[in-house]
């Protein structure tokens, strides 16, 4: 029986997602925050605390916990550094064009559309069962300000 | 006169895997190499041929009207019972067809724990137990107002016994515990373990689900009194399982689901049971998966279960040997292969257990991971999920060595 292989190319595990696994970024909760969402995978066991404080309108502080895969926590940590210092409009719009590039249909965003680092986890896409990974954070996310505006306000849950 | 040495020249797997058309299946360019037996076994074409044939001649709805269809299905159904009960070896009158082994411990748990125990009673389950053997009883626990409490496990993954002539104790009724761990492959002494619940004046529960596929398992020897596993994991169809129970306790229990087939005497205002075990069997059964799982003993059993074994407990031996060559693996559950079966879970230094799973998947091999529905274990060993290889009849030395390359990868890939 052939056991042999054939060599993927790493359209998955890229650089830049390797290194925000290993080095996470805002890998801590903000305190005080505006809302903290408890996002949970309940299939593969993915945990993520995202918390936010908002000043005027714009993202002023974003942070996560938790624990899970290498493309949930990647994701986290990129999310967190891109939305920093962002509108509340813009991070909306941001995260909607990541979960289209994702699980759209057909091509969207463009291939044109510029959503910087986050490029690097367009590779999800041809893996079915972990686009939930990749999308999780960004789901917390798009909860959390759908809710907006909001003061201190109690926690909010969500399974994907 | 010498007599011959008798030598079993072990299973002829090349053989085997003729028979699983499944496994000639590529996952991109690579041959599929199917580590996930103890999630779902494939299935021999003789169990879809007996499901199809029983469709293509025989199909028709068992215990009603007098047509010759009607009979055949139902000697067919009545027929698959009595096999599948000589294959437990248990008396055919305590086997109740149900979909799973999820169904045949929430039937317990319904229709035995909410309806015979008393509050205050108390359930004794193990901190290894799969969800579907732990969480019908924390629902009949909130339901009846009983007591759950659980048995622990050492650091090599075999239940800490020296609680359990305390735990066993009044107000306990009832033990449910696994026969084989699905996440570390423990094998649990059931036989000692039930004398001392009888002892104790506790009946037994044992989810048999990954034990009846790969060894020689008897009721009457291990003298429990509810036996539950599925078809699925042992060459049978899906949506076929087994509850086998003590007659005597059948006929104590109050029906689980009501409707056809169920009941003696159906009048406006009440009714009357059938007798067991088909007071246990509301509805249209699933016929052709009983004749699938029928089919599937009789495929097991011709190539005999203690063969079967052998074949697994030396693929094991080869898992444990390569997981330690590919190095910064930790193995969850005993290394002694007397005290385990063939399933293997398994971290690698610290990449998560889906990224392991994905690199496999990459290179055609299909392992489990995540929290294996065991996560009372998880938080046990303070991790967030495992990976997990696990054998089976058709399972090759070879596919072994390929899991051990494809962590080689695991290993590139991630930098460890």
């Amino acid at each position: 029986m052939a056991l042999g292989y054939t060599p993927v190319d790493d359209d998955l595990y890229r650089e830049i997602i390797l290194d925000h696994y290993r080095n996470p970024r805002h890998h801590q909760a903000v305190d005080p925050a505006d809302r903290v969402i408890e996002a949970n995978n309940p299939l593969c066991g993915d945990e993520i605390d995202l918390s936010y404080r908002l000043d005027n309108g714009t993202v002023a502080a974003i942070g996560f916990m938790g624990r899970g895969c290498s493309i949930s926590q990647a994701s986290a940590s990129m999310l967190c550094e891109a939305v920093t210092g962002m509108s509340v409009e813009g991070a909306t719009s941001l995260a909607e064009r990541f979960r289209a590039m994702l699980t759209g249909d057909g091509a969207t965003p463009p291939d044109g559309d510029d959503i910087g680092d986050l490029e690097a986890l367009r590779g999800v896409r041809a893996y079915p069962v972990r686009v939930k990974c990749a999308t999780l954070v960004w789901n917390a996310l798009l909860e959390g300000l759908a809710a907006t505006p909001a003061s201190p306000a109690p926690a909010t849950r969500i399974e994907k | 006169m010498s007599t011959p040495v008798a030598t079993d020249p072990g299973l002829d797997v090349a053989r085997i895997r003729a028979d699983f058309p499944i496994l000639e299946r590529e996952i991109g360019t690579n041959p599929l190499v199917y580590l996930d037996s103890a999630a779902t076994s494939q299935k021999p074409r003789a169990v879809v041929d007996a499901v199809d044939a029983y469709y293509a001649t025989s199909n028709a709805n068992v215990h009603r009207g007098v047509h010759t269809l009607g009979n055949e299905a139902t000697d067919s159904f009545e027929r698959a019972r009595l096999r599948v009960a000589a294959f437990l070896d248990a008396p055919p009158e305590g086997l109740v067809f149900v979909r799973n082994t999820t169904e045949a411990i929430n039937l317990v748990a319904s229709s035995y724990a909410m309806q015979l125990l008393a509050p205050g009673d108390r359930i004794v389950v193990t901190v290894m137990e799969h969800h579907s053997n732990l969480v019908p009883w924390q629902l009949a626990a909130q339901r009846r107002g009983l007591q759950l409490a659980a048995i622990d496990i050492d650091e090599d993954g075999r239940l800490d016994l020296s609680t359990l002539d305390a735990l066993l104790a009044a107000p306990t009724r009832l033990l449910a515990i696994g026969h084989q761990s699905n996440v570390l492959g423990t094998v649990n002494d059931i036989r000692a373990i039930t004398e001392r619940a009888h002892a104790a004046g506790a009946l037994v529960c044992l989810d048999a689900a990954q034990s009846v596929p790969h060894m020689s398992v008897s009721a009457r020897d291990l003298d429990c009194d509810f036996i539950a596993f599925s078809g699925h994991k042992m060459c049978g169809p899906m949506g076929i399982g087994v509850l086998w129970a003590r007659p005597e306790l059948l006929e104590l229990m109050p029906p689980f689901l009501g409707g056809g087939s169920m009941i003696s005497r159906v009048t406006l205002e009440r009714s009357t049971w059938n007798t067991v075990p088909h007071k246990f069997e509301a509805g249209t059964p699933d016929v052709a998966g009983a004749v699938g799982l029928a089919a599937a003993c009789d495929y097991i059993d011709a190539i005999g279960r203690d063969r079967i074994h052998a074949h697994e407990m030396s693929l094991t031996r080869h898992l444990l040997d390569v997981l330690d060559e590919v190095g910064d693996i930790t193995i969850f559950g005993p290394r002694d292969l007397e005290a385990r079966g063939g399933v293997v879970s398994f971290n690698l230094a610290d990449v998560h257990a889906h990224d392991v799973g994905t690199i496999l998947d990459r290179r055609g091999i299909a392992v489990r991971a995540g929290h294996h529905c065991a996560q009372p274990l998880m938080a046990r060993y303070d991790v967030p999920s495992m990976a997990r290889a696990s054998v089976y009849l058709y399972t090759t030395h070879e596919e072994i060595d390929a899991l051990g390359e494809g962590l080689g990868e695991v290993r590139r890939v991630f930098r460890v």
